[in-house]
Formats: structure tokens, sequence, C-alpha cells
């Protein structure tokens, strides 16, 4: 294990308490970052810090984030990238992220620049405000090589890494074919690292405070904090820090939502999967605990359904954005992903007809794996999640019914 | 054995990788190479595969080691 003694820095301040971590600054000036945080550590070998401290990255996927590193360190000449697209529309933590703590981000970029000996950093973002605050934080730094801030469409698959490098390098910015890899040939051909804003926050923390303090909260296998995006029904919907570990029904409950007035939860966004309300107690937050519904916590989206709304209307209704959503550059999901949206719709609405079931898993079949990115990959696990959660409401449907309007 | 790939964001449905590699693929409801079983590629078919990829005019197939 490695300790604070090897953070080589004077650390003039202590870390926060408890799980409020990211946020725990009270404005997002560069005087009030330092007070909170204290001043810009130089940790000896932060990828060795990021590796005992088991930093995944939480733009998603949840990559680790110093296997990352050491891939551009080894190349050299690399370019850092901090991923702040966003493009999930459940998701609100990035841009809150930005707009009240920009410094850490900014902290975490520059110290991920240093580590892998990259001299360009970009910041990515869809919104115009937050690039405004980033750009304007940038500015108090005074620091030699600012960060460079660039827009990015706000759509779904705008955050994918290599639609991100192909922005900046003046392409549209969508998915490439994953033959070569962004952290091969990236911005300007070179190395590049992308990586979520919130992941090079936490950077910023660990290089402070060593491993040992980061994984003081969450569990073995996911330590430290997440920042999760409550929406839906809940009278307190926004963005909360909490530990990875907790059951899925204390999460709500300290975000202030009612677990008891909800019939599922779909965790990890638009592909993720729901979780249905007599699970809610015993599934905690963990990869392992989410894994047999084929979920995971991804960027830490939740969107909380209540018991007036049907969760295969809602269903189809995502169905249909993730549609309309694709970058229409990949026949199997131009042409498969509406028609699973139809199909879906179709049963959501009663339009029953022979064989509907079947086409909807049929088509599931045929975009799963045959495109660039994984949206449709995505999409198909989002829509064998709403079929399997939603079952009983899909036999009624199948009957030309619904429970939810029938209920009103 | 080597395994083909097909660069989704080129393909668009021409067919004729089809119709060269019938023992591995078939097409879609919309055109597109659709793998009969996987896209490992079997020694007797590699000749046939490179040629598939040889003749695709969008460049869209690879034969990977």
């Amino acid at each position: 294990m490695t300790s604070l003694a090897d953070v080589t820095s004077p650390m003039a301040v202590l870390p926060p308490e408890g799980a409020r971590r990211l946020l725990a600054a009270a404005d997002p000036s560069l005087a009030t970052h330092r007070a909170t945080f204290g001043p810009m550590p130089v940790p000896l070998d932060l990828v060795r810090l990021l590796d005992s401290a088991g930093l995944t990255g939480r733009g998603g996927a949840g990559f680790p984030t110093a296997r990352k590193l050491r891939s551009v360190a080894e190349r050299g000449h690399g370019v850092v990238v901090a991923n702040g697209s966003e493009g999930e529309p459940a998701s609100a933590k990035d841009r809150t992220l930005l707009m009240h703590a920009p410094h850490l981000v900014l902290d975490g970029l520059a110290l991920v620049a240093a580590a892998v000996g990259a001299r360009s950093t970009y910041l990515v973002t869809a919104r115009a405000d937050v690039a405004e605050r980033v750009r304007a934080a940038a500015q108090e730094r005074g620091d030699r090589r600012p960060v460079r801030v660039a827009a990015v469409v706000d759509r779904f698959v705008s955050g994918e890494e290599s639609a991100v490098v192909n922005r900046l390098n003046g392409r549209p910015g969508v998915p490439s074919d994953r033959m070569v890899r962004v952290y091969e040939r990236g911005v300007k051909g070179r190395p590049t690292v992308v990586s979520n804003v919130e992941t090079l926050a936490h950077v910023a923390l660990v290089a402070r405070w060593g491993p040992d303090w980061f994984r003081e909260v969450g569990t073995d296998e996911q330590p430290g904090t997440f920042l999760a995006s409550v929406s839906g029904a809940t009278a307190s919907p926004g963005v909360y820090e909490l530990p990875y570990g907790t059951s899925l029904g204390q999460t709500l409950r300290s975000s202030g939502a009612r677990p008891g007035d909800l019939q599922a939860v779909l965790v990890g966004g638009f592909h993720g999967a729901w979780i249905p309300a007599h699970d809610l107690e015993q599934v905690r937050l963990t990869r392992s605990d989410l894994q047999p519904y084929n979920a995971s916590v991804g960027a830490g989206v939740l969107v909380l359904l209540g018991h007036d709304r049907c969760g295969l209307v809602e269903s189809a209704g995502i169905a249909r954005y993730l549609a309309g959503q694709a970058a229409g550059q990949c026949g199997p999901c131009i042409n498969g992903l509406p028609r699973m949206a139809d199909a879906l719709t179709a049963l959501a609405r009663g339009h029953a007809r022979p064989g509907l079931v079947e086409e909807v898993h049929r088509l599931r079949g045929l975009v799963a794996g045959r495109g660039a990115c994984s949206h449709p990959d995505g999409t198909a696990r989002f829509v064998a999640s709403a079929m399997r959660v939603f079952a009983d409401e899909v036999d009624v449907h199948l009957g030309g019914g619904c429970s939810v309007a029938a209920a009103r | 054995m080597s395994r083909l790939h097909v660069d989704w964001t080129r393909c668009d449905g021409h067919g004729s990788c089809v119709e060269l590699l019938p023992e591995l693929l078939e097409r879609d409801d919309w055109g597109y190479p659709l793998a009969l079983g996987s896209l490992e590629v079997p020694a007797a078919l590699e000749e046939h595969a490179w040629h598939a990829v040889d003749v695709c005019p969008l460049l869209a197939l690879r034969l990977l080691a």
C-alpha cells in the first residue's frame, strides 16, 4: 500500500471528511479551491498512486485510469483531453462539477499531462456556460500552457472518445472504427488520453491525499465516491456525491427520494438497465451486485420510475430517442435501432401482432456488436432489460391493456 | 485463426463479401453482411476471405491475424 509519505508536497490542508469530496469547496474561485484543497501537489509517481487507489473512469466504461495513462505515457508526446461532453440526457454531473469545481478538474488535467509527458491539454463541453466558466478558471490560474476549451455538439454519442478526437481534429464529432485506438493515434495523430472530467477531479484528490485516504469510502472492489445524477420520480432531483457500495435504496434515500414510491430505477443511463423496486434494498451500487442485471454504475445516472408511469411506455420512448441519436454512419444501427424502437413502441401502445415480442428480441440480436461504437450494443442492452423487468407489463399490453392506465 | 473485421462506418451493404464467403456471411434485413456464426475464418476459407477483402469497393473489410 502507498501512504501519504509518498506524496511529496507539503499538505497544508486536511482532506475533506466523509463522502463530500469533489463538491467540498463552497464556490468555484481559485482562492476557495486552494483554501479547501491546498496547493497543487507534486506527486512522485502519479500513475502508481492511481493504481493503488483503484481509480476507474467515471465516464461510463469504468476503465482503470492508471492503465489508460500508462499506455499513453510509454508512447510519449501525448495529448490529454478532459471530456465533459455529457451527451447522456439524464446526466448532469459533469456540468455540475465543472461549474462548482473547475479548478479541481484543471488540477487533475495538469497532473495527468505531467504524468504522461503531454504538452497539449483540451477540455470539451457542449455547453456555453461551462466553457465560459472553465475559460475564466484557466485565466485565473495563469498556467503557462493553458487548457484549450472546445465545443462538442450536444448529442448522445459526442462523448465517445474517438468522436471527441475527431471533433478536435476538425472533423465531424462522430465515432470512428475501432481498429486504431486513440491512445495510439488521437489528437493531431498523437497518443491521446481522453478522460472524463470527474475522473480528473478524483486524480487531483488522490495526488494530494493518497490512495489510502481515497479508499476510506467505497468498497475494495470499487473504492471512492462517484457523482450520481438523480432524476425522475423524486422531489429532489440533482447531483449527489455518494460512496460506491451502498444499497440502491439507501442511495436513493440519501438523495431525498423515497424507494417506496418507485416501480424501478434505471441505473447507468440510457445504455443501462432497470432494477425492479423489490431489489432496491439488496442491490448495492457495485460492479458485482449490478452485473446480474447486466447493469453498471456507469456514469452515475439514476432515473426513478414512479407508479404513475408505465415502464414499457417509458422504455419505448427512450428506445426511440436512442434510435434518433445514432450518428448515421453504420448500416445496422441506422436501420436496426428505429425498427427495434418501433416494435417496442407498438407493444407499448397495445398494437400487438403475432410475433411482435420475438421481433424485438431478434432485432436486439441483429444490431448488437455491429457498429463502430457501442451505441447499438447499449441500446440493445437497455431494450433487453426493459423486456425482462417489465415482462408482466408486456403480457398485459399483449392483451391490449396497461396496468398503469387501468389504475388511473 | 484470422478474423474478419467490418468497418461499419464504410460498409454500405454492397454485398460482394457475402457472395464470396457464403459459408461465413449472409445478408441482414438491409443487405449488410451478417455473420452466420462468428467472424473467425477457418484456414480453408482464408484465400476466399482475402479475395473478399480485396474486392470490397469501400475498403470496409479487413482480415486480422
